[in-house]
């Protein structure tokens, strides 16, 4: 369960210019639920979301993961946490360029210490799951964009993180590779029982998931439930 | 286990960039090129010179009759054709030259000082001939005392002696290997004769003794020929040797110390004593070189060259390491979003800093090991220049090759440093 409380995020602090990126948020996200983040750009959302994936600390306010503050860790807990908990997707994949998908989805596996053999294992069942099974040794130039990011999703997966957080999964692909991968995601979401926060501009990736949180200006504007249309 | 996944990391990432790397390597190429190359030609240089100085003895002091105003000539043309010593232009005569009574009293003088005194007289080259068998020599006329001096080393027989020089006898001492060609095992060569085809004519010498031969003489010559047909010398009557040339006195000899004088102030009285010969000559004059001095004079000189070349190949590691420094720096900018994305996807900090530690100690050692084969093929054909068998030890080798994972070590920790400290999120935002 994710626990947000007085969440604020400042920038340019003490400056005539000073920024209110987010503004008192108060959020609870149950395990399991597939969430959309939406709202106007510069809006706050990828701000949100780097707090969320313990890549970024809060000006103030609390973070909690299953009841644990994650706003007042160390780095390297940090890293651990982004490591084994949070799988994190890119709007433009983030995929390492002289690797191939395999050694793609292996990499955070290296990280969190797994053996050779086990990684080879699950990164090659994990690409099955996202049906890129056929293309184990394309490097990522050799991939449509819409395979990309099925690459970058088996890599989210592979420690097996309680969290998926993806900032604008869809945005640099068309709308029917778009759909492709929001089938993923479904898949994922219905299979692993992942949490799933996406932020997204597109009405129609939002009325896909179960709950839609609109933001304006660093505040929570609107937090409504949805029946997912399938 | 790590480490290998930063191995394979970095070589990919150099395989990508060639060029590049191969530019940044530079330095550190010719840095450790050129310190192998100095250190094989060095060692096997300063081997030569030992082996040189035990061959010559340290107690020996040459004298050599030359031309007054020609002080500064060549001393190693000096040292190894003293037959040709004399300047250019004019020509010594018979009374510009040391004779054998000048000698003789100088001996009686010093008799304390005084071990040996050789004179040698080089004939040049002439082949030993037996019908089918034959051998190649260099025919030396030498002196009683030469045996001593020159090390030479009697294994059968007996060397030239006085008799011999007085009489102009006509015997020889040989090498073992000449007895091999032209005898073979199975008969004594002592009192045997032999046929000497020289250019000026054949003669007969007997056989009275047998040296063993060593190749040490044939030092700043590589011999290229097969070992039948290499020269060794065949050592006969200086008096016999001089017997039909114009110039019966002598242009050099060396003069061999007892144990416990005093080489250079020995040098000294020697010099002043044959000077007094000459102070009224208006051409020629003596000089007195003292061969230990001569040879720490060349091994200082090779020394000093060496720290020289030293000192060139640690700037250019310098140099090297700076450029390691530097492309890490480009490449940690150009990768920033990559820092970002291996953080967001669980890298620690330690985990970032291996992984460019790794890649500048792999380019550093690249470049380590190419200089390293081109040091050796530059120390190989310097040796072989100079006439010296190249030296190479692994102990060198392995200190050169750690070396150089240690300069990519040292010049990447910062770089690696900068790219583990980077915040995820700048990181992931870089454009
Ligand atoms: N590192 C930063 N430094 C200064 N301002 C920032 C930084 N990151 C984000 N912002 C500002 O915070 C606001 C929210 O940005 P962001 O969360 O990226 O918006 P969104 O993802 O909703 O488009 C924007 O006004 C942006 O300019
Ligand atoms: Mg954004």
């Amino acid at each position: 369960m994710i626990e947000v409380k007085n969440l604020e995020k400042k920038y340019f602090i003490n400056t005539p210019n000073e920024l209110r990126a987010l503004d008192n948020i108060n959020l609870k996200i149950e395990d399991g639920e597939f969430v959309a983040l939406v709202g106007a750009s510069g809006s706050g959302k990828s701000t949100f979301m780097n707090i969320v994936g313990a890549l970024d600390r809060p000006t103030s306010g609390e973070y909690l993961i299953d009841g644990v503050p994650v706003h007042s860790m160390t780095q390297n807990e940090l890293s651990d946490i982004r490591g084994k908990k949070i799988g994190f997707i890119f709007q433009s994949f983030n995929l390492m360029g002289r690797s191939n998908a395999l050694k793609n989805v292996e990499l955070p596996m290296l990280y969190a210490g797994i053996t050779a053999k086990e990684r080879t294992k699950r990164a090659k069942e994990l690409l099955e799951l996202v049906e890129m099974g056929d293309r184990v040794h394309h490097l990522p130039n050799e991939l449509s964009g819409g395979q990309k990011q099925r690459v970058a999703i088996a890599r989210s997966l592979v420690n097996d993180p309680s969290i998926i957080l993806a900032d604008e999964p869809t945005g640099a692909l068309d709308s029917k590779t778009g759909d492709i991968v929001m089938n993923i995601f479904k898949k994922v979401h219905k299979e692993k029982k992942k949490t799933i926060l996406i932020i997204t501009h597109s009405i129609e990736v939002a009325q896909m998931t179960q709950r839609i949180i609109t933001i304006r200006d660093g505040r929570i504007l609107s937090d409504v439930p949805n029946t997912p249309i399938s | 286990m790590f480490f290998k996944e930063n191995m394979v990391l970095a070589l990919e990432s150099l395989r990508s960039n060639k060029m590049r790397a191969f530019l940044t390597m530079l330095g550190i190429i010719i840095g450790i090129a050129s310190v192998i190359a100095i250190i094989s030609v060095g060692d096997s240089l300063s081997s030569s010179i030992t082996t040189e100085m035990q061959s010559i003895g340290t107690n020996n002091i040459r004298i050599m009759v030359r031309e007054k105003d020609n002080k500064f000539g060549n001393p190693r043309n000096r040292m190894n054709n003293p037959g040709s010593m004399l300047s250019s232009g004019a020509s010594a005569e018979d009374k510009d030259l040391i004779t054998i009574e000048m000698l003789e009293a100088f001996q009686e003088r010093f008799k304390d000082q005084v071990a040996a005194i050789s004179l040698n007289e080089s004939r040049g080259t002439g082949q030993v001939k037996d019908e089918r068998l034959y051998a190649n020599v260099t025919v030396s006329g030498v002196n009683p005392g030469y045996i001593s001096v020159n090390n030479v080393e009697l294994i059968n027989g007996r060397f030239i002696n006085d008799r011999d020089t007085a009489g102009r006898k006509s015997v020889a001492v040989v090498s073992d290997k000449l007895v091999k060609n032209i005898f073979g095992s199975s008969i004594n060569p002592i009192g045997q004769e032999i046929k000497l085809y020289e250019t000026s004519g054949i003669k007969t010498y007997i056989v009275v003794g047998v040296y063993k031969y060593t190749d040490s003489d044939s030092f700043f010559g590589a011999s290229s020929t097969s070992e039948k047909d290499a020269q060794t010398s065949i050592y006969i009557p200086i008096t016999l040797a001089k017997q039909d040339t114009t110039i019966k006195n002598y242009s050099s000899a060396i003069i061999m110390s007892k144990t416990n004088v005093d080489t250079d102030k020995f040098t000294k009285d020697i010099e002043e004593y044959f000077s007094k010969y000459y102070e009224t000559n208006p051409k020629w004059e003596v000089s007195v070189i003292n061969m230990a001095s001569q040879i720490e004079t060349a091994s200082s000189m090779l020394s000093s060259v060496s720290l020289a070349i030293t000192i060139i190949a640690a700037i250019s590691l310098l140099v090297g390491g700076i450029g390691v420094m530097n492309i890490m720096l480009v490449s940690v900018t150009e990768r920033t979003r990559e820092i970002g994305t291996r953080k967001a996807l669980g890298a620690k900090n330690f985990h970032i800093r291996m992984q460019f530690i790794t890649e500048a100690m792999i380019i550093a050692l690249v470049g380590g090991l190419i200089g390293l084969v081109l040091g050796l093929l530059l120390g190989t054909l310097g040796s072989n220049l100079l006439g010296a068998a190249p030296s190479f030890s692994l102990p060198t080798i392995v200190l050169t090759v750690a070396f150089s994972m240690a300069i990519g070590v040292f010049f990447g920790y910062y770089p690696a440093s900068k790219a583990a400290q980077l915040d995820p999120i700048d990181a992931l935002r870089y454009e």
